[in-house]
């Protein structure tokens, strides 16, 4: 059960002069809900976006250190970057869906990495089921995506990460922009997902966090402060900033 | 005192810049009114079937439109055939690809294609694409559709590149990272995402691109040899509207029934880029609305 999936050692990340990540090392257990938190700024979603390379389309970011997906070295010249995406998913803050259907914004991906064509809607289907939204959506699969409510489009992103049956899923607060609802529902389909896929959350709502989670990444100005399970970030940490920081005291 | 004064100024403004705004309509209606009249004057003489129909442009006796009307169109669309394709990939360049020193100095440089006169443009026809064309295909001279269609395309090029720059730079760079993070590469991304989501954009920039092209005299009455004919391809010589009117204005006799006929096929001509015109600016504003 203790399986290391996904790791980051010694890594420094800097954006031109200014240094956003200072020496992190952190390792994230298969299965397992791991919530990032911190103040804005501290640097936890620049670390959710390194895993999956998202940093590569910013010219001026400069990345030292190494990434670890199992035994894969994630920045190693040899290892494709649409190989590593397709492992490592990403939901984002907004709700971003294509501007295509419903169904083409699940085909899209699975269209670039030639699944079979005949396999496609079946996929389709499961990953929405998996996402608890196919009951709302089945009979309109070819309506817009923009057409949906946010919360619905933010599940959607979720069922287009789903269906391609990744390692990994990296959610940079996806919650912040729906209602309590809408987040709730989010939440149980995230308790769901981590029996097959590894979780890895940035959220600035504490409440989400000891939810969720099963362990917790306390970040601070680009450091790594404490990491521990998630019952002992919120009621035994260790370190000051962070009972400081889960009193409520900053952030 | 002083504040009736002040009063009596801020009318006479009002007035003022009220009649420079009617002035410009007033001038767009007489333009309007003058080619539609003298138009209605030329259709007494000739009959509208005989103006669609036939098919040779022979003044003073047979005024067919048809000639025409595929000429300017075998220039123009000819032009929108070898621009499209270079305009819409050299935005997608600037905008997704280049370096942004690249960008820094490419970009001025095709928006200064603009302002070279169209003249020069026409007198670059002459000695350098015609001969090439006819050494190209073994012709006698090269004052073709094609040498036309490349050059207007030359000229649309900046208007076309211009517009679909915006368009792509106003697609949400979301769902650029929604393509790249599901593991599309950027020719991916930019195919299948950013190009469908930019099209009411480049829509408008096709549009406007293919309204200059339809307007252009100077160049087209220079490079394409001038004949007036139904040209059969690309290597014919061809007259498009535009350069009929300038040839012939000139040495027209007063009120006659050639006089008039170069009044109708300049309103046909209006009429077509202004659809041409109309389209475009429909789509560019679907899109404005759309990002807003």
């Amino acid at each position: 059960m203790n399986t290391i999936k996904l790791r980051a050692e010694n890594l420094n990340l800097s954006f031109g002069k200014k240094q956003i990540l200072k020496n992190i090392n952190i390792e994230f257990q298969e299965n397992q809900v791991t919530s990032l938190i911190g103040p804005s700024g501290c640097g936890k979603s620049t670390l959710l976006r390194s895993f999956n390379r998202m940093h590569d389309l910013s010219p001026d970011a400069k990345i030292d250190g190494n990434l670890y997906l199992d035994d894969l070295d994630l920045y190693a010249k040899k290892n494709s970057v649409t190989d590593i995406r397709k492992r490592i998913g990403m939901v984002f803050q907004k709700p971003n869906p294509l501007p295509k259907s419903i169904y083409e914004n699940l085909s899209y991906a699975l269209h670039i990495h030639n699944y079979p064509k005949q396999e496609i809607p079946d996929l389709i289907e499961k990953a929405l089921k998996e996402s608890f939204l196919w009951d709302e959506v089945k009979d309109e699969l070819k309506k817009p995506a923009v057409k949906l409510s946010g919360g619905q489009q933010q599940r959607l992103c979720i069922a287009r990460t789903v269906v391609l049956r990744p390692e990994v899923i990296l959610m940079d607060e996806p919650c912040s922009a729906l209602d309590p609802i809408s987040t709730k529902k989010i939440e149980d389909l995230i308790l769901r997902l981590k029996k097959d896929f590894t979780i890895i959350i940035v959220t600035h709502n504490m409440q989400q966090a000891q939810r969720i989670s099963d362990k917790v990444a306390f970040m601070y100005l680009g450091e790594l402060i404490e990491y521990d399970t998630c019952h002992t970030i919120f009621n035994n940490p260790k370190n000051e900033l962070t009972q400081h920081y889960i009193g409520g005291h900053f952030g | 005192m002083d504040a009736s004064r002040r009063e009596q100024i801020d009318r006479l403004n009002k007035f003022l810049f009220k009649s420079t705004g009617l002035l410009t309509i007033t001038l767009l209606g007489g333009i309007f009114l003058m080619l539609f009249s003298n138009s209605v004057l030329f259709f007494l003489d000739v009959s509208p079937v005989d103006f669609f129909t036939g098919s040779q442009w022979d003044p003073d006796t047979k005024y067919s439109f048809l000639p025409l009307l595929v000429s300017t169109f075998l220039v123009a669309v000819g032009s929108m055939i070898i621009a499209v394709p270079l305009g819409i990939f050299t935005a997608a360049y600037l905008s997704e690809l280049a370096p942004r020193k690249v960008q820094m100095i490419l970009k001025p440089i095709i928006e200064m294609l603009a302002a070279i006169p169209s003249v020069a443009i026409g007198f670059l026809g002459i000695v350098l694409v015609g001969p090439g064309l006819a050494s190209i295909f073994g012709i006698q001279n090269g004052l073709n559709a094609l040498n036309g269609a490349i050059l207007l395309a030359v000229m649309a090029l900046p208007t076309i590149v211009t517009i679909s720059e915006d368009a792509i730079n106003a697609v949400p760079k979301s769902h650029r990272e929604a393509s790249l993070a599901l593991g599309a590469n950027q020719w991916e991304t930019l195919f299948r995402v950013t190009i469908p989501a930019a099209s009411p954009g480049l829509i408008a920039a096709v549009m406007l691109g293919l309204g200059r092209a339809l307007g252009e005299t100077m160049t087209v009455l220079m490079a394409t040899g001038n004949a007036a004919a139904i040209p059969e391809g690309f290597l014919d010589s061809v007259r498009t509207i535009t350069a009929t009117i300038a040839i012939e204005m000139g040495e027209v006799p007063y009120q006659t029934t050639h006089y008039y006929a170069l009044f109708a096929i300049a309103a046909f001509l209006f009429l077509i880029t202004l659809v041409v015109n109309f389209t475009g600016e429909y789509f560019a504003n679907r899109l404005r609305k759309f990002h807003s």
